[in-house]
Order: structure tokens, then C-alpha cells, then sequence
């Protein structure tokens, strides 16, 4: 798949201001005053600035409104409902709790809706049949272990974070190596995909056009898979390897900021991968995956 | 809506023979010439298309495939593919908007294109390749089975058929009702075996294909005797002029 920089962009930052929502909701930590404010800030700004960042690769976002309708049917639709209803109360949160106003229950509201907002997200690409690698129980794990990791760390809950981001490691291993097979085991191949199959041993013998077009583009992204071992190496360094010792030293205001950017930097790439790795059985049709 | 209506009674469709498929391409250029200049939905465009690399939106692709069964000739299956029509179609029910719909009274899957915001997941779930993004117009196009041809009054009653169908050469594109046992296209897939791509994906495609035919294994080509080149050593004034020519500076021996 096209890992296209807006929706990497967008499940990253979305996914780490909701983490951090999360944390806020749930009164952990609990500031008030200024320090409310800046906190909650951050957490808007990354949670809205991803979603804005998602509306980018739209052909028409102007019409973007029309994508809280289908919700009976549409997973994207749910995370667009999720979203709007999980900011909209987190917001009236933020307030009350700038002005030191309790309202753990509302808090609690706030952090359920970001669990179905970063689930939701998952899903989106979890139900796709076409995209063996993601249709697993590991995608929507690991971005709710990510998201919440992330959160925990910009919210300094230390020994949270340790936990949450050595459970993202495992199970971003878990999805890498079972991943790694499941196209094969899908079953779909050349064969099925033109039902010659039965006939014998099919090869893609001319393709349909000289030149490249939508389809080629977006779904046979095969640039990535030749450095995949060594991005995943440093992706699992930076997301994990440097965060997790430095947090167990304990952070002092350096040590969060590079805990913290080499968590981003880190969720970035895997995010990318995520996106580049992943083979959409149209490939087939062309030779190739 | 997004939500898939029950399964129609009539099922409109194609069927296509691949065994009598030549590859000629000629579908794909009607398709992309009626859906361009058809007030149905935005044009299908094209980019860079006199430059080094042009690309464009088509709606039907000819792909050709090389099969190699165990005990016989290798041989060549050129491979036609467009919307199926699916009967549990995933590309509508991932849809945000209600923009991608089946319709109820036929079947067909069609894009409303006021409502398209174009985010391109109804391609990200369609197995078959089958949708693509109008880079020009930001909008999802994908086969309307000619919708503004099949029902047209306007048009003589042997154009009421979709354009691909209309324009093949070698008569391998049926159109016609798949939930009718009776009609012409089922009896020829029930005749000939059609088959569903990709079954496993579930979409329970409402397009059917016929499967090549076996080749023989001693096949005998009896016009090649036919194309074999005469007049090897030619007689009389060919012969002379063969000679002469050959003698002039730059003649072959």
C-alpha cells in the first residue's frame, strides 16, 4: 500500500493526542489552571491537527461532513463520529478541569471515547479482506498499545509507560512475523484471482498498460520492502530501545524531550511500514505483490 | 446507503468468455470513450497523455496470462476485467458518505459523485482493482454497466447493451440477467462452467468468466504448409533478374 505521508501523519499524531487524552480523562495526572490548559492544549493539537492531516488525501474535502452518516455500515464513518463526539465532550472536560471543577465521571466518558476513536481508527484498516497482512486481532492491538504508550509518556506516567511500551514491542513482533506469512496463507493467488488456476501454473505474461496508473500506485508500493529489515531495526530502537531505559532512569525535562521525539520519531516509521509492507491482493493480477 | 438492500431478483451482468478473447483492447476503448463523453459522471481523464509517462482512469483492463497445464502446451488467456458487481459488494459498505450504493431493482453498483469525498477506501476493499480515482475530478469512477445506455430509449434497441459489450469484435462479452436461470447468460455459464474470481474474498460476484478451452496436445497447424515461402530458386526471367540484381554494387548473392 501507498504509505501516503498525510495518513501516516494522521495515525500517528491522532493516535498519541488521544493517548494522551486518555491519561487526562482518567485523572492521571490531574492538573488544573495553566498547567490544564497546556496539557489539554497538546492533546488537541495533536489529536485535531492528525484528523486535519487525514482530510488532505481527500479529492473532495469539502464534502467531508457527509462522512458521519454511514456509521451503520462504515468503520471510517465511526471514527469520524468517535472522534467528534470524544473532543467535543473532552473539551467541556478541559474546561472544568482548568477552572478546578471535578468531573471525574465526564473525565471517564473522555477516556472511553478515546479507546473507540483509536479502535475505530484500527478497524479501518483490520477489515480489509484485500489486505491479508492487516486483517488480524494484532492491528487494532497495536494501535491501542502504541496510542496509549505515547500518551502515557507525554503524560509522564513513568511505570504506565515501561509496561505499555514493552507490550507495543511484543506485539508489533507478534504482527511482524505472523504478518509476514499471511498473504500466503490467505490462499488468494494469481490462480484464484483469474480462476485459472485449476488449469495450471498461471504467469502475468503482458500487462494491461505500458505506463503505471491508479492502481499500481496505490496499492503496489514495493520500494520500502528492500530496506524493510534495517527500518524495522531502527523503528523498534527509536519507538522502544530509547524510551524504555531512559524512563526507568527516571526523566528529568532533557531526558522526556528525547524519550519523547525518539517515540514519535520511532511510531513514524513504524507507521510507514505499516502502510509500505503491506501487500493488497490486486497485485496479483500484475505478477506481482 | 451503505447498507447492502437484499439480494436483487434481476442481477444484471457480464459474462466473459475467455476463450474467445483476443485481446484486441477494443473494450477498453469504447468503455473509456462512452464514460467520457457521457453526462453520467465526471470525464475519465488522463495525465501527461503525449508525455513520458502518461497515465489515465480507466474502468475495464485487458490483463493477458500465460497458463501452463501439466500435460499440455503452455497457452495464452488474455483476460478482460472490470466491476463484478458483487453481490456482497465491500467497496459499498466501507463507504463513509453513501456515496457507493447497490441498487435494488438490478444490482448494479453504482458511485453517486455529488456525495464521493474521494478518501479511495471502496478501493482499498475491492479485490478485482476494479474502482480508481479520477485524479482531475477527485472522485471514485468505476464501471455503471452503461446504465445510460441499457435503459436508453433514445438509442436503437441494438445499442442498449454496455459499451464493451457492444463493441467486441469476437463476441466474448455477454451482457444480460445472471438471477434469471432462463436467461441467455445463465444458460452459457451453466453450459460452459463459468467460474467467480477470487471466491475466497466473499464478495459473491454477480460477473461470471468461461474458461478457456483445452488445447490439443498434438496439434496439428494445418495452414502452416500453406505459409511456407515459394519461388525459392525462381525460372526464367525471375530468375535472370535475381542474377543481374544480385551483380549490381550492393546485391546479395
Amino acid at each position: 500500500m501507498h504509505p501516503a505521508p498525510s495518513v501516516i501523519l494522521f495515525t500517528t499524531f491522532s493516535g498519541l493526542g488521544f493517548g494522551l487524552l486518555f491519561w487526562l480523562g482518567l485523572g492521571q495526572p490531574a492538573p488544573t489552571g495553566w498547567v490544564a490548559f497546556a496539557f489539554f492544549a497538546l492533546a488537541y493539537a495533536m489529536a485535531v491537527g492528525g484528523l486535519l492531516a487525514s482530510t488532505f488525501h481527500l479529492g473532495h474535502p469539502e464534502r467531508a461532513y457527509l462522512a458521519v452518516t454511514q456509521w451503520r455500515t462504515s468503520w471510517l464513518s465511526r471514527e469520524a463520529i468517535a472522534a467528534i463526539a470524544t473532543l467535543l465532550t473532552g473539551g467541556v472536560f478541559a474546561l472544568l478541569r482548568i477552572w478546578d471543577i471535578s468531573a471525574a465521571p465526564l473525565g471517564w466518558l473522555v477516556s472511553l471515547g478515546c479507546l473507540a476513536t483509536v479502535f475505530t481508527t484500527a478497524m479501518i484498516y483490520t477489515q480489509m479482506r484485500t489486505v491479508p497482512r492487516w486483517r488480524h486481532w494484532t492491528t487494532p492491538a497495536l494501535f491501542l498499545a502504541l496510542s496509549l504508550a505515547g500518551g502515557a509518556i507525554l503524560a509522564n506516567r513513568g511505570s504506565a509507560a515501561l509496561v505499555l511500551l514493552a507490550l507495543a514491542a511484543v506485539l508489533q513482533l507478534v504482527a511482524w512475523i505472523t504478518g509476514d506469512m499471511r498473504l500466503q496463507q490467505s490462499g488468494t493467488t494469481l490462480g484464484t484471482a483469474t480462476g485459472l488456476g485449476d488449469i495450471g501454473r498461471v504467469r502475468a505474461f503482458l500487462p494491461p498498460h505500458s505506463g503505471s496508473n491508479y492502481l499500481l500506485r496505490e496499492f503496489v508500493y514495493v520500494v520500502g520492502r528492500r530496506h524493510a529489515l534495517q527500518l524495522r531495526a531502527i523503528g523498534l530502537i527509536l519507538a522502544f530501545g530509547v524510551p524504555i531505559p531512559l524512563i526507568a532512569a527516571g526523566l528529568g525535562h532533557i531526558t522526556a524531550l528525547v524519550a519523547v521525539l525518539a517515540h514519535i520519531a520511532g511510531v513514524l516509521c513504524l507507521r510507514w511500514l505499516f502502510f509500505a509492507q503491506a501487500e493488497h491482493v490486486v497485485g496479483l493480477y500484475y505478477g506481482k505483490r | 446507503m451503505t447498507t447492502l438492500p437484499p439480494p436483487s431478483a434481476v442481477k444484471l451482468g457480464l459474462v466473459i468468455d475467455l476463450d474467445t478473447c483476443v485481446g484486441c483492447h477494443a473494450c477498453v476503448v469504447a468503455c473509456k470513450a462512452w464514460n467520457t463523453q457521457s453526462d453520467l459522471g465526471a470525464p475519465l481523464s488522463d495525465q501527461d497523455p503525449y508525455g513520458a509517462d502518461p497515465s489515465g482512469t480507466f474502468l475495464n483492463r485487458v490483463h493477458s496470462y500465460e497458463v501452463t497445464p501439466q500435460d499440455r502446451p503452455t497457452q495464452q488467456v488474455h483476460f478482460p476485467k472490470s466491476c463484478l458487481h458483487c453481490d456482497d459488494a465491500p467497496c459499498v459498505t466501507v463507504c463513509p458518505t453513501g456515496a457507493s450504493y447497490k441498487r435494488q431493482a438490478d444490482g448494479i453498483v453504482l458511485v453517486n459523485e455529488d456525495a464521493c469525498i474521494g478518501c479511495g477506501l471502496c478501493a482499498w476493499a475491492c479485490p478485482y482493482g476494479a474502482r480508481e480515482m479520477d485524479p482531475a475530478a477527485g472522485v471514485m469512477k468505476k464501471c455503471t454497466l452503461c446504465v445510460d445506455r441499457i435503459y436508453n430509449e433514445a438509442l436503437p434497441e441494438v445499442d442498449r447493451t454496455p459499451a464493451c459489450v457492444r463493441t467486441c469484435p469476437a463476441g466474448a462479452r455477454h451482457f444480460g440477467d445472471l438471477g434469471d436461470a432462463d436467461s441467455d447468460v445463465s444458460k452459457l455459464v451453466a453450459e460452459r462452467g463459468g467460474f467467480d474470481l477470487m471466491p475466497e474474498m466473499g464478495t459473491k460476484p454477480v460477473n461470471k468468466y468461461l474458461p478457456p478451452r483445452p488445447r490439443d496436445a498434438d496439434q496439428i497447424d494445418i495452414l502452416a504448409p500453406l505459409l511456407a515461402p515459394v519461388a525459392s530458386d525462381g525460372k526464367g526471367l525471375i530468375a535472370w533478374l535475381d542474377k543481374a540484381l544480385s551483380k549490381l554494387p550492393g546485391g546479395h548473392a
